[in-house]
């Protein structure tokens, strides 16, 4: 059976993208810059989303191309989906600024 | 490095050789497109604006309109206007002519209304159409080359296999003496350190730094959440999640190029090399503004897929989504998804797409060009008053 991948761009990153749908329980081979390492999706991930690599505590940063690209507004776990629900951007929010 | 263009009498280069038929305002919009309706080798280049615009935003729009005419794909033009408008169809004419082209205005009120006016612009357009059928493509050196770079139906395979092969498209060029224009302000928020740091000069760096936190700043005074809109509902299916993580993915267009330069909306560069256009992330605005300033070739990298053509200029599309190059094949003309599993390298991929440039530089269509894609809008500054 094809195996499930997933890509981690750079050394800093918390999140590698799917190249595959997942399934909750499935297993994923994450391969990142000089290493490979295997976890388990606790839910269903698409094609292109993103999967924590390691646990995230609420209010840390996220990084992808080794770069910040928000924050966690959640704690999140080793294994699950890292999209809208629990990342929220830090640029252009006038929403935080309502005086 | 040669292609096959049109030597134009300014020394400037086109890939193109069509007759723009070019309203002066939304008025004169169907009139242009009627006379356009009846001579092959026209095209009509109408838009919504023209009028009860006032400072900066009329400045920018009358820039565009020129900046169209004078586009070297564009052999002549016809600049039809209302009389009345406040973009003087005259004064769009006379910035066209700067480049030794042929230029002819018509203007509907002294014509005696609109069938008159769109009988004398038939006639006009099939002897022009006529005049620049003679002129031939000849050897032209690739350098003179301005390719204009976009994305749009951005998902994580554009930053991860499309842009990456654009950007390395945009070296090869560079390398040959050509220039490239990476646009999108919104699309940069997030990646801007790191293009700023490619900057030749601390001016360019903070010019680039300036029209980011212009762009940031237009988002706050609103009081709303960027992320609202940007990334789109698209991107975000995708898996896009952030506009920080959209545009770490687009910068991948700017290649390892130093940055020359920073332009405003619808600007010429004065030079060759990596330029940045300060233009909006609506792609259709985007691509107006680049090729108003010069650019005769689009390359658009898309991974949702999407149709967009521009009247002027070829709009080549490529996607590295493995389900877009399956599913969108009437749109689509380059495919790099074989990146994603390895069967193919960014490097490899971005030699063959910069031969495929250079086709489509001296003749061969692309899909946008033949199914008659020719979006067009411009990037406005204010409200009409």
């Amino acid at each position: 059976m094809e195996k499930i991948k997933a890509i981690v761009l750079k050394e800093r990153d918390n999140v590698a993208t799917m190249m595959n749908d997942v399934k909750q329980g499935e297993s994923v081979i994450v391969m990142g810059p000089g290493f490979e390492k295997e976890l388990l999706a606790n839910c269903d991930i698409n094609f292109g989303h993103k999967v924590a690599v390691c646990s995230i505590l609420s209010g840390d940063l996220i990084f992808k191309y080794g770069e910040s690209i928000g924050r966690a507004v959640q704690d999140i776990v080793e294994g699950e989906h890292v999209h809208t629900h629990n990342l929220v951007s830090n640029r252009g929010r006038g929403d935080l600024v309502r005086s | 490095m040669k292609i096959k263009g049109y030597l134009r009498n300014n020394g400037a280069v086109g890939i193109r050789n069509y007759v723009a038929i070019i309203a002066a305002s939304i008025c004169a919009g169907h009139v242009a497109n009627s006379i356009s309706s009846k001579v092959d080798g026209t095209v009509p280049i109408t838009h919504q604006h023209g009028c009860c615009q006032v400072g900066d935003d009329f400045l920018q729009t009358e820039r565009v309109l020129v900046g169209l005419g004078k586009n070297p794909n564009v052999a002549a033009t016809i600049v039809v206007g209302l009389g009345c408008e406040g973009m003087i169809p005259e004064k769009i004419a006379a910035g066209i002519k700067e480049t030794g082209k042929l230029v002819e205005t018509l203007v509907i009120q002294k014509e005696g209304g609109s069938i008159k006016c769109m009988e004398k612009g038939i006639k006009l357009a099939r002897d022009l159409v006529q005049k620049v059928s003679c002129i031939n493509r000849t050897d032209v050196d690739i350098s003179q080359l301005i390719l204009g770079m976009e994305c749009g139906g951005s998902d994580p395979t554009s930053g991860m296999a499309s842009n990456p092969v654009l950007g390395k498209v945009s070296d090869l060029l560079i390398g040959d003496g050509g220039t490239s224009i990476l646009s999108e302000t919104t699309e940069i928020i997030g990646a801007e350190h790191i293009l700023a740091k490619r900057a030749v000069s601390k001016d360019i760096s903070d010019a680039l730094l300036k029209v980011v936190k212009r762009c940031e700043e237009r988002a706050i005074s609103l009081g709303i959440n960027l992320g609202e809109g940007q990334p789109t509902p698209g991107n975000k299916a995708g898996g896009v999640t952030t506009i920080e993580e959209k545009s770490l993915g687009c910068i991948y267009k700017a290649g390892s190029a130093e940055l020359k330069g920073v332009l405003e909306y619808g600007e010429s560069s004065t030079g060759k090399g990596l330029y940045f256009m300060d233009t909006p992330g609506h792609d259709i605005e985007s691509i107006t503004g680049m090729v108003a300033g010069g650019a005769q070739i689009i390359i658009f990298t898309t991974g949702r897929g999407t149709p967009t053509g521009c009247p002027i200029v070829p709009v080549i599309k490529m996607s590295g989504n493995p389900e877009t190059c399956k599913n969108m094949l009437d749109n689509i003309d380059i495919c790099v998804d074989e990146i994603l599993d390895g069967r193919e390298t960014i490097d490899s991929m971005g030699e063959k797409t910069y031969k495929k440039l250079q086709e489509v530089a001296s003749g061969k269509f692309v899909k946008a060009e033949m199914i008659g894609h020719r979006e067009l809008a411009i990037f406005r500054l204010a409200y009409t008053f």
